[in-house]
């Protein structure tokens, strides 16, 4: 067993007070500006989660302003919106500037054991910056690239995940399903047929468009770029990275889902919603490996 | 190395992966021009100059370049053959938001900045196969380029391939400052006429003799000697004038005194429609609830750029809805982005700077199936709604921000201007550094700074432009392009400013420009001067008017104190947003503008702000009377009803409308698309107002320019009362309801192009009558409003005035989001009740217009579509206020599972809706209610009667809920079923009894295939 897990099953036994003040030690960098736009509810999420989430703009963390560096938190979070309007393509220019005056610290954070989540235009960067796939070790290349729709255009519409049980992915542990939207333009997860391959045998294809049927799907709407192997987000070897096209931080409350109204009528709304886990889950992790 | 003059950079989709973006072309020229081109490939083009080395264009080639996805070539990209290449770009001085972050690109890949002289220029080429020249330049001119905005390129492959590569790059060409020029107003009346429409001023004769009265005044001249100013306006002048006085600013119509008269009755006179029936009705409406509750809600509205009203301790609620038509009509993508980002400033810009929540839209157009003949100058309605959705879908998108709520009316009237209503709603801080944030003033000495985007010669003449006919002589630079991002940064950057106090006042750059707003905020301080060489211009060459002038979007403007200025100007610079110190307010009574150290105009500001003469208008109401059709009911009534719910204005544009976020900020509630399967539009929309806390706000509105044909007095009750029962079925307080009125209405001033303005005028007033009546009655106050009064185009001859339109926007409020409803019935069993009397209403009804089409009946270019009818639906508010209080009560009891609002398509669509949402059956009797026995039957399902409900209960509380709605018009018409099919019986005898599959697949089909 690798250490982090010894230390996540040290962390899962301990009652819930103790675990909420390991919680409160997690402090999540959110980087904002220049486009991007799901701060508040990102904010909401990990707050919900009993972690310290921090807006840092990238351009405070580039000239030095901000009042901490990258390595300093345990937690990054890549969040979602329109970086330079997604101009050159999604997440390009954003992903260029880290590339050329921030990598050397993001390096440093990923030696650290750092976690990251990037959802939508997050995976989109993550993915042009080569942190993901993250093989062998190499988190500089970009091996795959965030395509445009087949279907042209952005969408906003819930689509049902699948997530891989014996993915390494430390976001992802224990959950089987959930229904998030997508919510991007540029969701067609394109790799060379060897990357694809060895990410399928390293189990890091975390989750994958579902079809009515629960199995997953390359049919629209329930796929709804056209991804191959229905990959909705990947994870790097290490399960600390993770990169999600629909958004989890759309579903914090049990009203944000689309049913919700059916759902309370007939009494089977539960408390949370359930793209909160996902959040769980990373500040768990963080916490366990702090703790 | 020698460095390049422009290094141009080809990059195109690897050949051997699909190229999504020219498929999706492909299918529209088929689609769209019946062109059967075989293949279009498509590949992005970027000119650099700023003096790149070879080896630098090279770094940034492979930069630029995905390399899992493209590939790439400094020059040209070598590939397979094809027939034509398109290369479009654009032209000299239209915004180019790709190239600008392109720079970007650029600068972080040489870590060195290009300058002023360094710019990217963004082009797309498309390659296409199996058409011949003729058809390239169909393909180029009526569909990819707007000439307006665009150039396009046309190449055969050997004239491709034998040419260098394309180096151009659309600079603005460089010319020196024209001189300030005096403007003579010694002239003969006909000579001032020829003036103001010369120079684009859209003012009219009296207002031209007031200016030119002024300036022959002793006291103007005194003044104006000692600057050096001589006895006549400089164009500085005149043009500040003319765009502070434009209908468009000033709402000469809303504010003039009317004559009205019905039929041979004696004449009334009403000073100000505005004063009688919008800010009356807001007093009124204020002084119930302050005698009601000791208090009132309203904190700011009238007097700033948006409609201020409570929420909780911590935040209040911002709402504008605007209207950008004429831009759209001539750049619909362009025009509309614009509309979106322009309406974001108005609450960014209310009090100290609200933070934006969500967006609002709603268009008129004619058909996008329009088949007839198209007024040359006009374009096709369908390349207008593509365009307009793009515009809003990107503006908002980039924006970060949800949209709450989405519609679309078609009516052949709009082919000539389409109506693009655009809203936002803001939520703006209690407290802001510990003062209020609703107040604002500028004091004397305090900076002028202007923030965000450069000035260019984009929109100049925008508020005059629009404040007359769309005729061929618009200009050109009439159109602006919004720049979401620059605009988020801005915002983004002003919120950190606003919360470190660092301004004391803000407004937005819209209309009109720096005169626009800085001639607004120097009415506290009691003036301002303006150095207008200090502004930052995107190219040199502008002639200070329309420095002053300039619509450049992406731009505020704000009050710092002399010792904020510093802090100020180093926040921009850590945002790398521009910040510009452009000159200081005053308290010497005047609007003073230099330029390189020259007096250029002085503007007394009594005069600006109150100088212009009332305008005298006359309204003549004579009631129309129309047919009533002479067909007989259709005799399947099921097979009727499945065509309607498929029908233009009632089917579902869930193709389009899923292209807008609609959740972004992790605040929505109640989506614009509710039902097990989330396609059929909600009923309402509910927000939170933050994370945290549970209260929010419900989003709903009213239009029906159809009853306008009719009488408007009735219309604007309609919208009324369909705006306040969406709030009610959505569960919003009835005592919190604020509405926004936006006006567009033909050219209600009567002339000799203009004959029936009289009658148009009267329909204002009635309108507005009605509007005010039925608000006060329903105790919703209007918060903010817009007119637009000159929708008619005058294009390739042909006059094509739009319906009078009235869109009422309801911002209300509700406790918990927790307890909203939607339309939805969420089991079998639950019991169905019809809220509410169905009289023989049909008059401007959809199931009208049916019938004239079934009849082969077609209006010609301008007219209503036949049937019109006469019976328009009439509100009584005494009977619809107490079965609203009641339903309001069930809802918060508890007691209620779905509720629908029978609108447009009457019952019937009301039914039909619930079902298609819920995918459940219905189970009704229409003898249950005796209002609809005793009408006929399509009477009774189609009638558009207003007041109505369609509300499921569950059995169990169904007793509870008839209690609640005892003596104010319910009754079950039946239950939910299991099984999916829509079931009506009259006693005995089945209306009809049809699959929910069914409606549904009429209801997607219409639009679907436009999408």
């Amino acid at each position: 067993m690798r250490p982090l897990e010894q230390k996540l099953r040290q962390f899962d036994a301990l009652p819930t007070p103790e675990k909420d003040r390991l919680r409160r030690d997690v402090r999540v960098l959110v980087l904002t500006g220049l486009g991007l736009n799901c701060e508040a509810e990102t904010e909401a999420a990990f707050r919900l989660c009993g972690a310290r989430p921090e807006r840092v703009h990238l351009l405070d963390l580039l000239e030095g302003t901000a009042r901490h560096r990258l390595g300093d938190y345990p937690v990054l979070a890549f969040i979602g919106g329109f970086a330079f309007g997604d101009h050159l393509g999604a997440g390009f220019v954003f992903a260029n500037k880290i590339r050329y005056r921030l990598y050397d610290q993001l390096l440093e954070f990923i030696e650290r054991g750092g976690l990251s989540l990037g959802v939508c235009n997050g995976f989109q960067t993550m993915t042009r910056l080569g942190l993901l796939p993250g093989l062998d070790g190499d988190y500089r290349t970009p091996r795959a690239t965030l395509a445009p729709n087949d279907r042209p255009g952005y969408r906003d519409a819930w689509v049902r995940l699948g997530f891989d049980a014996a993915s390494p992915c430390l976001w992802t542990r224990g959950l089987a399903a959930m229904d998030l939207p997508a919510r991007h333009g540029e969701g067609k997860f394109l790799a060379s047929e060897a990357t694809l391959g060895r990410l399928r045998e390293q189990h890091q294809i975390v989750a994958r468009y579902l079809g009515t049927d629960g199995a997953p799907t390359q049919a629209w709407p329930q796929n709804p770029n056209g991804s191959p192997d229905a990959i909705a987000g990947i994870c790097d070897p290490s399960g600390r990275l993770f990169g999600l096209m629909p958004h989890p931080d759309a579903f914090l409350y049990p009203f944000h889902h689309p049913d919700w109204a059916r759902r309370r009528a007939l009494g089977s709304v539960p408390e949370r919603g359930d793209g909160l886990a996902i959040f769980q889950n990373g500040v768990d992790a963080a916490a366990a490996a702090l703790g | 190395m020698t460095p390049l003059a422009v290094a141009r950079i080809e990059v195109a989709v690897r050949p051997e992966l699909s190229d999504a973006r020219g498929a999706g072309v492909q299918k529209t020229i088929q689609s769209f021009l019946g062109i059967d081109a075989r293949r279009v490939r498509t590949r992005d083009v970027y000119r650099i100059t700023g003096g790149l080395t070879p080896a630098e264009a090279e770094k940034v080639r492979a930069e630029l370049t995905d390399p899992v996805l493209q590939v790439s070539a400094l020059g040209t990209l070598e590939g397979d053959r094809f027939d034509f290449a398109i290369a479009v770009g654009f032209k000299p001085g239209v915004t180019d938001p790709v190239g600008k972050s392109a720079k970007v690109a650029v600068e972080d890949t040489l870590g060195r900045k290009l300058g002023d002289a360094g710019a990217v220029y963004t082009s797309t080429l498309h390659l296409v196969d199996g058409v011949d020249r003729a058809g390239a330049e169909r393909i180029a001119l009526e569909l990819l380029a707007n000439p307006v905005i665009q150039t396009a390129r046309i190449q055969s492959f050997d004239e491709w391939r034998g040419s260098p590569p394309d180096l151009s790059v659309p600079v603005v060409a460089g010319h020196d400052t024209p001189p300030v020029a005096r403007v003579d107003l010694s002239g003969s009346d006909a000579e001032l006429e020829q003036l103001s429409r010369h120079k684009l001023l859209a003012l009219s004769l009296a207002e031209m003799r007031a200016i030119r009265d002024h300036f022959r005044t002793q006291a103007a001249s005194a003044a104006r000697r000692a600057l050096g100013l001589g006895p006549e306006p400089t164009d500085v002048e005149l043009e500040c004038l003319a765009q502070t006085w434009s209908e468009h600013c000033k709402h000469k119509i809303f504010n003039a005194t009317v004559t009205y008269r019905e039929g041979d009755a004696a004449p009334e006179r009403i000073d100000s429609v505005f004063k009688a029936y919008v800010r009356g009705t807001t007093e009124a409406v204020e002084r119930a609830v302050v005698a009601r509750e000791g208090k009132s809600w309203l904190v700011s509205v009238f007097h700033d750029n948006a409609g201020v009203v409570e929420h909780d301790e911590q935040h209040h609620l911002v709402y504008k809805v605007e209207t950008h038509n004429s831009p759209s009509a001539l750049d619909p993508y362009g025009g509309a982005i614009t509309g979106i980002v322009g309406v974001n400033r108005d609450p960014f810009g209310t009090g100290l700077g609200a933070e934006l929540a969500s967006n609002v839209w709603g268009y008129c157009f004619a058909s996008p199936f329009h088949a007839g003949p198209l007024p040359k100058g006009l374009l096709h309605p369908r390349r207008i709604r593509d365009g307009v959705h793009q515009g809003v879908i990107d503006g908002g998108n980039q924006s970060g921000l949800p949209y709450g709520r989405g519609w679309e009316v078609f009516d052949s009237r709009f082919l000539g201007k389409p109506l693009v209503f655009c809203g936002t709603v803001g939520v703006l801080p209690v407290t802001v550094t510990g003062r209020p944030g609703h107040e604002k003033a500028a004091l004397p000495g305090d900076a002028i700074v202007m923030v965000g985007g450069r000035i260019g010669a984009d929109g100049i003449h925008g508020a005059t432009f629009s404040s007359a006919a769309l005729d061929e002589n618009a200009p050109i630079q009439a159109v602006q392009i919004g720049d979401p991002i620059t605009q988020k940064r801005m915002f983004d950057f002003l919120v950190e400013a606003r919360d470190r106090g660092l301004y004391r006042a803000i407004t937005d750059n819209g209309a009109g420009g720096l005169s626009s707003s800085v001639g607004e905020m120097a009415e506290k301080p009691g003036g301002a001067l303006l150095e207008l060489d200090l502004a930052p211009l995107k190219y040199a060459g502008l002639a200070p008017w329309e420095i002053l002038l300039s619509e450049a979007q992406e731009r505020m403007t704000l009050a710092v104190a002399p010792e904020h200025v510093g802090p100020l100007l180093a926040l921009a610079a850590r945002r790398e947003v521009e910040a510009t110190v452009i000159g200081s307010f005053t308290r010497d009574g005047f609007l003073h503008v230099r330029y390189r150290g020259e007096t250029v105009g002085l503007l007394d500001m009594a005069f600006l702000h109150g100088g212009d003469p009332d305008l005298d208008l006359s309204a003549h109401w004579v009631p129309p009377a129309f047919d009533e059709p002479a067909t007989p009911p259709p005799s399947d009534l099921g097979a009727t009803l499945t065509e309607m719910v498929g029908r233009l204005n009632l089917c579902s544009n869930e193709g389009k409308a899923r292209h807008y976020d609609h959740e972004v900020k992790g605040l929505t509630v109640i989506k614009p698309f509710v039902g097990v399967r989330a396609d059929v539009p909600a009923e309402a929309s509910v927000f939170l107002v933050r994370h945290g806390s549970r209260s929010g706000y419900v989003l709903s509105e009213g239009v029906n320019p159809f009853y306008s044909d009719i009488d408007c007095f009735a219309m604007a009750q309609a919208v009324v009362d369909e705006a306040v029962r969406r709030q009610v079925a959505a569960g919003a307080r009835l005592d919190r309801i604020a509405l926004l009125d936006n006006f567009c209405w033909p050219d209600p001033v009567a002339g000799a192009d203009n004959p029936d303005g009289e009658y148009k005028m009267a329909q204002l007033v009635r309108a507005c009558r009605g509007l005010s009546q039925a608000a006060v009655a329903y105790g919703a106050p209007l918060i903010s409003g817009k007119d637009s009064m000159k929708n008619d185009s005058r294009m390739g001859g042909v006059k094509i005035s739009v319906p009078p339109t009235l869109l009422v926007s309801a911002i209300g409020r509700i406790d918990d989001v927790n307890a909203a409803v939607t339309l939805e019935p969420k089991e079998a069993g639950e019991v169905v009740y019809l809220l509410g009397e169905t009289r023989d209403e049909t008059g401007g009804s959809e199931y009208f217009r049916l019938l004239g089409e079934r009849d082969g009946l077609t209006a010609e270019l301008g007219r209503a579509a036949p049937y019109v009818g006469n019976k328009v639906p009439r509100l009584d508010i005494a009977a619809t206020l107490p079965r609203y209080r009641a339903l309001e009560g069930a809802i918060a009891a508890g007691l209620v599972r779905a509720v629908a609002v029978p609108a447009k398509g009457g019952l019937a669509l009301a039914l039909a809706r619930m079902a298609m949402a819920a995918r459940l059956g219905l189970e009704l009797d229409l003898a249950a209610a005796p209002d609809l026995a005793g009408l006929a039957l399509d009477v009774a399902l189609f009638s558009e009667s207003v007041g109505r409900f369609v509300v499921s209960v569950a059995a169990r509380d169904s007793a509870a809920f008839e209690a609640r709605l005892r003596g104010t018009g319910s009754w079950a018409l039946g239950r939910v079923v299991a099984a999916p099919r829509l079931t009506v019986r009259r006693g005995a005898s089945l209306v009809f009894d049809i699959p929910i599959d069914a409606l549904s697949a009429s209801f997607q089909r219409t639009l679907g295939g436009a999408s």
